[in-house]
């Protein structure tokens, strides 16, 4: 993974996952250590991110590392027009490594070619966050034990959400996983990951409603369904409160079921559930910022 | 024989693109750069053909494609049929296959796509060649047949 840029979560194999989250897992033991040391890791956000970005600054931090950087383009000299282009020759004059964010999709690929340094994609559009990915892989192994056998139900906006998408695409490089997704019939899981799974020999069902099928689940994997997504309003106030989990629907679900949200939540899980020992976002949070101590450590190969 | 005319006049040297259909002529003209070379060239369009119903052929003198360029044509003209020429006869005949990977040439449909917002060489990966369906390399998305479009 030496000077080799993170872009889509595609370019890495399933044992370089599984590097990451061992990697992630000694971080987690012992967070504070002096391996970025001299080194300088500039954080690019064209588009404002709170947490992903606090999460990389944490880890950098952490590591004992310098950042320069800019967290929203207002701050930067996009607004003079510059192009990524030359944003990009430049700033990778002047750093160890580069964090971006960026509203288009394909900017970090792009960004990979022309930079002297390596790229980690922080979330290009609608396409990719492979550090999300890496933490909710990470999540899942910790609260598991495993990656193989499992049972994940994806919730909510399964049409543009990149982070189901994505998780689906690595969990699919492991053994005997079930998907089942719930989702309203404007939102589905796209037909080209359909078409993945199908010919991987995975299973998967597809719900409309939340039911007692969850008690089957080893993780709930909820995202927000967003009003915008809706060509009729209408149809968005009916199906809004349809994907809204509530403690009581956990009731029976395993005792080591956990729920997973990439966050920001708005309203789609209730705050009641947030005391339930199977509500496990704020750790999943938390471990984001280990996995990304894994990961730029990696690529700069300081371990 | 009488009744048949060449409409297109024959040449010594170089290649002949047949089973080119005829709304496809200018894409193939601007895909291969035919507006920029000083050679003989004569094209002939809105032929009868039976496959094609309309064809269109072009005729070009000393003038040799490698395949990999060529082969850049098979987007827009699937069917066409390359005769080389060498002292008034067809020396060779060849068809056309799409490349594995396309670079330039078209343009990628997703318009949040960073390389329709920065001076950036497309690059496809073809995943389809039959009914042509190209990702690509930077956003990921699928540009399909129906919505492709040619640069240049």
């Amino acid at each position: 993974m030496k000077n080799r840029s993170l872009v889509s979560i595609n370019d890495y194999s399933k044992d370089e996952y599984l590097k990451i989250l061992d990697l992630a897992e000694e971080f987690e033991k012992k967070p504070v250590r002096e391996l970025l040391a001299g080194k300088i890791v500039a954080t690019l956000f064209f588009e404002p991110s709170t947490r992903t970005r606090i999460s990389f600054e944490s880890a950098v931090n952490r590591l004992g590392g310098r950042i320069v950087g800019f967290s929203d383009s207002n701050s930067s000299s996009v607004t003079k027009g510059e192009t990524l282009y030359d944003t990009i020759k430049i700033v990778s004059n002047y750093c160890d490594l580069i964090v971006m964010r960026h509203p288009l999709e394909g900017s970090a690929r792009f960004a990979s070619e022309i930079s002297q340094v390596p790229i980690i994609n922080a979330g290009d559009g609608a396409n990719q966050h492979p550090t999300q990915t890496l933490l909710d892989l990470y999540s899942i192994r910790k609260t598991q034990g495993r990656l193989d056998n499992i049972n994940i139900f994806m919730v909510g906006d399964l049409k543009y959400g990149r982070t189901v998408h994505s998780l689906l695409m690595a969990m699919s490089k492991f053994n005997k996983i079930t998907f089942n997704f719930i989702s309203p019939e404007e939102l589905k899981m796209p037909e080209e990951y359909k078409i993945v799974l199908d010919n991987l020999g995975l299973k998967y069902y597809e719900h409309k409603d939340f039911t007692d099928i969850v008690s089957e689940a080893d993780i709930i994997y909820m995202t927000r369904v967003q009003k915008e997504r809706f060509s009729d309003p209408i149809e968005y106030e009916k199906t809004k409160n349809a994907y809204i989990l509530k403690d009581h629907m956990l009731v029976n679900t395993k005792p080591g079921m956990k729920v997973l949200h990439p966050l920001p939540r708005v309203n789609e899980i209730d705050p009641c559930v947030d005391e339930n020992p199977k509500a496990y976002y704020f750790t999943q949070a938390l471990n984001g910022v280990y996995v990304r101590q894994a990961i730029i450590s990696s690529i700069l190969g300081l371990i | 024989m009488k009744d048949k005319i060449l409409v297109v006049s024959a040449i010594k040297d170089g290649t002949v693109i047949d089973h080119i259909s005829a709304k496809s002529l200018f894409k193939v003209i601007s895909i291969l750069g035919l507006d920029k070379i000083d050679k003989t060239i004569t094209f002939g369009t809105n032929l009868e053909s039976k496959k094609l119903g309309r064809k269109a052929i072009i005729k070009l003198s000393d003038i040799f494609f490698k395949d990999k360029d060529i082969n850049k044509i098979a987007l827009v003209a699937p069917d066409a049929k390359l005769n080389i020429i060498k002292n008034y006869e067809v020396v060779e005949k060849k068809v056309v296959e799409v490349p594995d990977e396309i670079t330039g040439i078209v343009k990628c449909m997703n318009p949040k796509c960073i390389t329709n917002s920065e001076k950036i060489v497309t690059k496809f990966d073809v995943l389809s060649k039959k009914d042509v369906k190209l990702k690509c390399r930077y956003c990921e998305k699928i540009t399909d047949q129906e919505h492709m479009e040619i640069l240049r």
